[in-house]
């Protein structure tokens, strides 16, 4: 067996899905940015009106009022310091976060369409003829959907973060206010890019048992797939809520559907398991603990509960029935 | 038996079912190396089938041995030394002439770049056009391409001219015998299109109901089968001999075909020659839609 081809493997996923990879994170950071310059205008543009009626006052307590921003740092307290930047921060992460969003849609259907496209147009016969194992192709899949995807995605959401940063700057300058001591002192973007960053590898464990679930189905299901895969978890949800209205089965419906029907569709959405990660010590005041809750420690105390490994393990086993079937499937 | 002569194909009981119908019926057939063989039978007469168990893409009874391996458990091994054509318009249709190159280039150890490259310059094929805007000759230009650039020991053809101009198909199978074919080599071909073939088969197996019902190699049909065309006259006596297959022509004329009966004897009833694969074809199969 040939060592060298998974990379080509890759490759070849990222060409067949360029679009959803590639380009939609792309539009996702160039919408937010293009809807962000409009709100500016659109501010500007009510400031304008709103000087020229004389209703504008300026102190210290309103941000986004705009004719002299100098005024607006020097008049600041130290905690409103600080709650300026967790705002600046807290901005940065939203900024980043469209493409992110998308990348959840792109992943889920990539997911669901990636051992089931080609059997339906019958390229699976083309793939076989070639040297590449079914287990090689499947697990090129997931790295796909939990590394290459969210890696591109990453780097739109970073070109998203600091575009908005020089936007933001910009519209500082214009209004006589000095963007190094209004964004970038106060704000953080190295770091929050660092969180990002660092957020990746919990992202895709999390996202396993989804990845998972959606590949079988991808790989077993006659037609249909979304229907399948969508169904099949809503309707054990639906048939365990019907039983505990019975009251003749001791399981709680919530648990269920959050642990299982939830786990299984929706851990492809970035920061879904922030509900299983420990904040400890973390009292949420105001925009200023911001970057408490994305600290690395935060974060990666999802490692250390059974949820995550034990969803990883229930993505990896419905990964290996994956590649079973596709290995023995026949209809093509 | 030499080392040339060792078997590329080794079928004993080869057996599938379906749950409505029996695909194949212990089938028994060897392939030798070196060899052009066409594998021909009716619709639903299990030819795919076999394939496909010879390719591994399917589960199968009985014993099956193809290049030394078997195809159920070390398929992964086997599609280094075998390619296969499954008809036309396989490819993705989103792919690009030039990925198709790379991606092959990436995984297959014996894939020759530069002579496909020479190939693919032959044709109208751009590098970056993509499957999706091709014309299905193009298409199937394209996969021959690539497949003649791989040096396997087996070639696996299922139809693959189907829907193809005349053109396109004579330019295929041309192809296949300058630029690829060698005594290393085992082509495997099924087709319906059986005209066109039989003059560079070097063996024939005939299927029918899972079962294979000839199998032989050319030369030695012209041997074995004769037709005879005879006047009414004749047409006890030669019924004697026990023809396979009886068909009237125009103006009371019999055609009679033979198996194993001397060529001398039928000579006095009338004018023989060696029949066509097509008119064998159709005797072998008769009744096969009853």
């Amino acid at each position: 067996m040939n060592t060298n081809t998974f990379p080509i493997l890759l490759r070849r996923e990222y060409w067949e899905n360029k679009g959803g990879f590639f380009w939609a994170p792309i539009v996702a950071a160039g919408l937010f940015l293009v809807l962000t310059m409009m709100a500016i205008v659109v501010g500007e543009v009510a400031a304008n009106k709103a000087a020229a009626a004389g209703k504008l006052r300026i102190d210290g307590e309103v941000m986004i009022n705009g004719l002299d921003l100098s005024k607006v740092t020097s008049n600041m307290k130290p905690e409103d310091a600080q709650h300026l930047s967790g705002g600046v921060d807290l901005s940065l992460i939203m900024a980043s976060t469209w493409p992110f969003l998308v990348l959840g849609f792109v992943v889920f259907f990539y997911c669901l369409g990636a051992l089931y496209d080609e059997r339906k147009d019958r390229s699976v016969l083309f793939w076989k003829s070639l040297p590449v194992s079914d287990s090689e192709t499947v697990w090129s899949k997931v790295a796909s959907a939990t590394v290459v995807a969210p890696l591109l995605t990453l780097a739109a959401g970073l070109a998203a973060m600091f575009a908005f940063l020089l936007i933001v700057s910009l519209v500082v300058l214009i209004h006589s206010g000095n963007p190094v001591q209004l964004l970038w002192g106060p704000g953080s973007p190295l770091q929050v890019a660092g969180i990002l960053i660092a957020s990746l590898p919990v992202s895709a464990v999390w996202a396993l048992p989804t990845v998972g679930w959606l590949l079988l189905c991808s790989a077993w299901a006659r037609s249909k797939p979304f229907l399948w895969a969508v169904l099949i978890p809503v309707f054990a949800g639906l048939l365990v809520s019907w039983f505990d209205l019975m009251q003749s089965f001791e399981m709680q419906t919530f648990w269920f559907w959050k642990n299982i029907v939830a786990r299984a569709l929706l851990s492809v959405f970035p920061g879904t398991w922030v509900d299983v990660a420990q904040f400890v010590n973390v009292d949420v005041e105001g925009p200023k603990d911001v970057m408490k809750l994305f600290s690395l420690k935060s974060m990666y105390s999802t490692f250390l509960t059974a949820n995550i490994w034990i969803g990883a393990a229930a993505g990896v086993a419905m990964i290996l029935a994956a590649v079973r079937i596709r290995r023995w499937r026949d209809d093509s | 038996m030499n080392a040339a002569e060792k078997m590329t194909v080794r079928a004993r009981g080869l057996s599938k079912r379906f749950p409505n119908k029996v695909a194949l019926d212990h089938a028994d057939f060897d392939i030798p190396a070196g060899r052009i063989v066409g594998l021909i039978g009716p619709n639903g007469a299990g030819k795919t089938t076999a394939l496909k168990a010879i390719l591994g893409l399917t589960q199968f009874e009985g014993e099956l041995d193809v290049l030394g391996f078997d195809p159920r458990t070390q398929r992964d091994e086997l599609m280094e030394q075998v390619c296969f054509i499954a008809d036309v318009a396989v490819l993705p249709r989103w792919i690009r002439v030039r990925e198709v190159i790379d991606f092959v280039a990436g995984v297959h150890p014996r894939f020759d770049r530069a002579k496909c490259e020479r190939f693919i310059a032959n044709t109208q094929l751009k590098p970056a056009m993509r499957v999706r805007e091709m014309s299905k000759g193009m298409i199937v230009q394209l996969h021959l391409a690539v497949v003649m650039s791989i040096d396997a020991r087996l070639l696996v053809l299922d139809e693959p001219t189907l829907g193809l101009d005349i053109l396109y198909r004579k330019q295929f199978y041309q192809r296949l015998l300058e630029d690829y074919f060698d005594e290393n080599k085992t082509i495997l071909v099924t087709t319906h299109q059986v005209e066109e073939i039989e003059h560079i088969l070097t063996d024939v197996m005939f299927i029918r109901d899972g079962k294979i019902v000839l199998n032989s190699e050319m030369e030695n049909l012209a041997d074995r089968y004769t037709e005879v065309m005879l006047s009414s006259d004749h047409l006890d006596a030669a019924r004697a001999l026990k023809p396979v297959d009886e068909r009237s022509l125009p103006f009371g004329k019999v055609v009679m075909l033979f198996d194993g009966v001397e060529r001398g004897r039928l000579e006095n009833f009338g004018e023989t020659r060696t029949p066509g694969l097509a008119d064998l074809f159709v005797a072998t199969m008769k009744g096969t839609y009853a």
